[in-house]
């Protein structure tokens, strides 16, 4: 019987022999071949807890926080413990409904779990926090928590020191990484450029945290936890007085001022108009203020200081008369005879001044800026015989340009600069397939035709004037606290660039006491302040916009350049006030006052006035409101077209129009004149970083209308 | 009674029950590193009973009084009341139906007062001593296909019943029975058979369906080739061949998916599809809602998150573990049912490769004493309980550390004598010590 079978006992016991190998094969797989697993425990269970530190403070030059770090706090709900609250009352502290209560609570929940606190609200106003410390024990679960947060106390610069906001995947991706979603970096201004020296050193605290996510302990006692260091203040070159004036003096119009201290290249103040409030990018609302400045066509986050690309007028005018000075086609003696036109090429220039000998000499040139003497001296200039041909005059005087800094980025210590255009031989050749000649850009001497430069390129070329052929790379940064040799951001803004320094101070002093004259006899007398030696140039700029898709000829761009003291120059000037009209009468006032609030520290009282009457006036250009219309209507209709939402398109619609979607090709149905806006030329500025329809889907319909809908015609 | 203390040790196999006493200890150790809170009295916890370690060692107290009157009872009294024992199994089996309390998504426990019952776990003791009994008589000729059906339908029994309670894994437990029934006597063949079918099974699972019919044709073509002689002779081969591919066709074609479809659990088809490492798409919208009813509660709703903690779990043991109390993992609850089906983590984390190494080993050596004892045995019934004791312990271990470290899908059975848990304990206990007790009487022949 079975007692045959005994060599079966043998089989059974190899088959559990087998399966016991099978499974320390895979025990040695699991626990001595594959290192994954020790790392998965790892990221199971130990939670590094980032310590933020505070970000660095940056200061004027008079050693005030200009900005600076303060407390806010936000609402933090932990959904486990959320038992017998006051719903009722915590919506009415906060504002809102109990549905919205709900909605906040689940979020929570699907984000963070039920065991570890989520924000239920960010960043509360201090009359809601006040009113919420009090009543705190009502609401067991929810807890005030503190959150350092960027304040602008003078509520200025908003331009310069930029913002911060929470890291996208792009920045994630750019920094290797080094980033997590949800840290703050700089997005714009100092912020950004500084972000390595004013964002610190993080530090991260191993915590402990079992399955429901909740920290139970420090892990190995915090052998491996590292301290936050807090970011490094930097110590800037802006008079935060002189940068305030200059900010109330833009108010309502559209433009830049840059200040230099031409001595060391620091930037007494920078602005562009319309600018404001920094703090307004802080705080509960920022997103909300954030599209709202977004979506105005008059582009108030736009820095034009170093972004805004204008054709520089008369304020050219003394760098050309150096130049032709310098190559030896003019002296100081030379003149024309003008009657009010320049008539040297087939196309006449006309000149502002008709009296006779308002171009006597080059002095008197500069001073009343006479459009044929400049446009003689530029054609000289090309057409010099000691360089042979105007391809290699041209090419001399780009390199002249080119030692002015302009035609390409300065450098300076802000992102995205752009680079102006200085024209060479390639442009004209391009155009003009080859065949052309001095005549052919003759309007370059009087600052116009391709020439366009940034009023950072116009202080900063002033400044070069002012050194007599030295400059140092504008910035704002005058030393970073507690600097070592590993910072090497401010290394080039401490290198003297002495472009221009082999002209003979005679030379200079020549075009320096045109520019003088500028002041004390000729077109600028409104700059005039007793007992300073001011150097200065008006300029009035022809400038053209598309507009609804024809090309238009706006008012005049109002320009103004100048430095001061003479002798001992402190500070330049470089001001444009878009479609105002004659540089002296909008853009020669504002470097007036600045000149003197700064030289003086203070304004004369009969100047007050002046600040009043150029700060009241509103000089926006007209046609913002018809682009504000045009791209406010675009934008209803989009969205119309995709939520079938009819509350914001019907603030453009006339009474009993119906909205109606026209596909494929949409024809804006709801807008007053249909004509005109199928031709579809939304502001230039918005339209090219995004379509439209992308921005739409991004936005909240609030977001989609200004509240502020009152830009008057200038 | 001072004759009859000296009759207890006589003839005791003391090595089975070190090792018992060293496996419950590494049990009691297990549980305690899982579920002990930092700062606790440890010796107070222990007696205080209201911990889960401190409830294990009162189990191991009641086994050992349990042992203690196995071994004092007369081993003629379980050949005598073998099938007694049987049918009340089957009577308790059926009593499920109309008296089970639904607990944790199970329909197989009876509950009285306080006292939980689990009829499945404990019938298989009782199969045991069934099957020994049948295949002991001496009217019993295992070479016939009859009594081989008959010692079939015992043991499948009380499985067809598991399986219409819904435990399924219990039900799995009884196919280790075989092991006894090949040694004695059963043809290898059924053996073969069983393996491949499981081969088939997988492969369906895993292979396109027309790839894994092709390949099977391919096989049946080579065969044919390779036995052409034969078939010339005798036309049956190629029948036989034939045949054989027809069933292998039709149970890849017909009979998994079925099974699938409508025999297995949603829940339990999704496991199986874990752990073979493929996504599950639930038929109809009954069976999605089902799944995510079993998987309510636990932390995320894939169903190898168990599988997938518990081999971070060991993996990140190493060599020499983390050590008692230092297990992320366990400590921290990231493996779900730590004390009671997936306590191996548990070892595998603190202790290492070593640890579970040294762990397999004890349960090869108990497996090896076990055969040992049972070939020595001159009884047949109690060579037979013997081998039954064996092969169930195997396929608890094997069943419960393969689900641990994924290479068998998650099905809720104990690893013996150290998942925390009173019925599977005092279970094992008893088949353990009926075996000693028998053991100790081998100069008998029982029948």
């Amino acid at each position: 019987m079975s007692v045959f079978n005994q060599s079966r006992s043998t089989v059974i016991r190899l088959i559990i022999a087998g399966i016991f190998l099978v499974i320390i094969a895979q025990l040695v797989n699991l626990q001595l071949i594959s290192k994954k697993y020790e790392q998965l425990a790892m990221d199971n269970a130990v939670y590094p807890k980032v310590k933020y530190p505070d970000r660095g403070i940056i200061y004027d030059r008079k050693g005030k926080a200009i900005l600076n770090n303060t407390i806010m706090y936000d609402l933090e709900v932990t959904p486990s413990q959320v038992k017998g609250v006051d719903t009722a009352y915590l919506c009415q502290l906060l504002d809102i409904d109990t549905a919205e209560f709900k909605k906040r609570v689940i979020t929570a929940i699907v984000k963070n779990g039920r065991y570890r606190p989520s924000i239920f609200e960010d960043l509360l106003p201090p009359m809601v926090h006040a009113r919420l410390e009090e009543n705190i024990f009502k609401f067991p679960g929810f807890a005030l928590v503190e959150r350092p947060v960027r304040t602008y106390p003078f509520q200025a610069a908003a331009h310069i020191l930029g913002y911060i906001g929470e890291a996208d995947s792009n920045i994630i991706k750019r920094s290797n990484n080094f980033y997590r979603l949800g840290d703050f970096v700089g997005r714009s201004g100092l912020e950004q450029y500084y972000e390595s020296v004013l964002m610190g050193k993080r530090g991260v605290e191993y915590m402990i945290k079992d399955n429901k996510n909740r920290l139970v302990g420090k892990f190995e006692n915090g052998e491996f936890d590292t301290a936050a260091i807090a970011g490094r203040n930097l110590r800037t070159y802006i008079d935060v007085e002189v940068q305030q004036l200059a900010e109330k003096l833009m108010t309502n119009k559209v433009g830049a001022v840059v200040a230099i201290e031409p001595k060391t290249g620091g930037i007494i103040a920078m602005t562009s108009g319309p600018h404001f409030d920094p703090n307004l990018l802080t705080g509960p609302d920022k997103q909300k203020n954030f599209n709202k400045l977004f979506l105005d066509v008059s582009s108030p986050l736009l820095n034009r200081a170093i972004k805004g690309q204008y054709p520089p007028g008369s304020t050219y005018k003394p760098l050309g008369a150096l130049v032709a000075l310098d190559e030896g086609v003019i002296n100081s003696n030379s003149g024309i005879a003008c009657s009010g036109a320049y008539f040297g090429c087939r196309r006449p220039v006309k000149c502002t001044e008709k009296w006779a000998g308002h171009a006597a000499n080059l002095r008197l040139a500069i001073a009343w800026s006479c459009n044929s003497f400049f446009s003689q001296a530029f054609r000289l200039t090309v057409d010099n015989p000691a360089e042979g041909n105007e391809r290699k005059g041209l090419t001399r005087w780009h390199d002249y340009l080119s030692r002015f800094d302009l035609g390409h980025r300065t450098g300076i210590d802000l992102p995205s600069e752009d680079g102006g255009n200085v024209p060479d031989t390639t442009a004209y050749d391009k155009e003009y397939r080859g065949s052309w000649n001095s005549c052919t850009m003759v309007t370059i001497g009087i600052g116009q035709d391709k020439l366009l430069v940034t009023p950072l390129q116009m202080a900063n070329s002033i400044c070069i004037l002012a050194n007599k052929g030295y400059f140092f790379t504008p910035h704002f940064v005058q030393k970073i606290d507690g600097e070592t040799k590993a910072d090497t951001l401010l290394n080039k803004y401490r290198r003297k660039n002495e472009v221009l320094t082999h002209i003979s101070n005679d030379t200079y002093e020549t075009v320096l006491a045109g520019m003088q004259d500028v002041v004390d006899i000729g077109t600028a007398k409104v700059a005039r302040v007793p007992g300073i030696a001011v150097c200065a140039k008006t300029g009035t700029a022809e400038n053209y916009r598309v507009i609804d898709g024809k090309k238009t000829k706006l008012k005049d761009n109002s320009m103004f350049v100048l430095f001061a003291p003479r002798e001992d120059p402190k500070i330049a000037i470089a001001v444009v006030v878009e479609n105002a009209g004659f540089g002296a009468t909008w853009a020669g006032p504002i470097a007036s006052l600045l000149m003197e609030k700064y030289l003086n520290d203070t304004l004369r009282t009969e100047r007050l006035k002046e600040v009043e009457r150029v700060a009241s006036a509103n000089l926006m250009p007209g046609w913002l409101v018809r682009e504000q219309f045009k791209a406010d209507s675009i934008r209803a209709y989009n969205w119309f077209r995709q939520t079938r939402d009819t509350s914001v398109i019907k603030k453009f619609l006339k009474p009993g129009q119906v909205p109606v979607i026209e596909p494929p090709a949409p024809k804006p149905a709801p807008k007053p004149d249909s004509s005109q806006l199928k031709k579809g030329t939304a502001p230039d500025s918005l339209k090219k970083k995004l379509p439209v329809d992308v921005r739409t889907t991004r936005l909240h319909p609030e977001a989609i209308l200004p509240k502020r809908y009152s830009i008057k015609a200038a | 009674m001072s004759q009859r203390k000296a009759e207890i040790s006589k003839g005791v196999d003391w090595l089975l029950i070190w090792l018992y006493v060293i496996l419950v200890s590494i049990g009691i150790l297990s549980i305690f590193a899982v579920t002990y809170q930092e700062g606790d009295p440890i010796l107070q916890s222990f007696l205080s009973l209201k911990t889960d370690y401190s409830r294990q060692l009162l189990y191991f107290g009641i086994g050992g009084i349990l042992a203690i009157a196995i071994l004092l009872t007369d081993s003629k009294f379980f050949t005598a009341t073998a099938n007694l024992w049987y049918a009340f199994g089957i009577l308790l089996l059926l009593l499920v139906f109309p008296f089970h309390t639904k607990v944790k998504g199970t329909e197989s426990i009876i509950r009285f007062g306080g006292f939980q019952l689990q009829p499945a776990e404990l019938c298989k003791l009782f199969v045991n001593l069934a099957l020994a009994k049948y295949l002991s008589r001496m009217e019993t000729d295992f070479y016939k296909t009859r009594s081989q059906l008959i010692a079939a339908a015992i043991v499948l029994t009380p499985a067809v019943l598991s399986i219409m309670q819904h435990e399924t894994g219990l039900a799995l437990v009884y196919f280790s029975f075989f092991l006894v029934m090949f040694r004695e006597g059963l043809s290898p063949m059924v053996l073969i058979i069983g393996f491949s079918l499981a081969v088939l099974v997988v492969a369906t699972l895993v292979m396109d369906p027309n790839t894994l019919a092709i390949i099977l044709t391919a096989i049946a073509a080579v065969a044919i080739y390779i036995l052409r002689r034969q078939i010339k002779r005798h036309k049956q081969v190629l029948l036989l061949v034939v045949g054989i591919w027809a069933i292998c066709v039709g149970i890849q074609r017909f009979a998994v998916p079925y099974a699938f479809d409508h025999i297995l659990q949603p829940y339990q088809v999704k496991r199986i599809y874990d752990t073979i490492g493929k996504d599950y798409v639930p038929k109809d919208a009954v069976a999605a809602e089902e799944i995510e009813k079993k998987s309510a509660g636990k932390k995320k709703d894939d169903g190898d998150y168990n599988v997938k903690q518990s081999k971070i779990a060991i993996g990140s043991g190493g060599l020499t573990g983390k050590g008692l109390l230092k297990g992320t993992q366990t400590r921290y609850e990231f493996v779900p049912e730590q004390r009671t089906d997936f306590i191996f983590c548990t070892i595998g984390e603190g202790f290492g490769f070593i640890g579970s190494f040294l762990l397999l080993a004890i349960y090869f050596l108990l497996l090896m004493r076990i055969i040992t004892i049972a070939e020595r045995q001159r009884s047949v019934f109690s060579r037979c309980y013997a081998y039954g004791v064996a092969s169930v312990i195997f396929f608890h271990i094997t069943i419960n550390i393969c689900m641990t470290i994924g290479l068998a899908p998650v099905i809720g059975i104990p690893l013996p004598f150290i998942s925390y848990g009173g019925t599977a304990l005092l279970t094992f206990t008893i088949l353990l010590f009926i075996l000693i007790r028998l053991d100790a009487d081998r100069q008998m022949v029982l029948r």
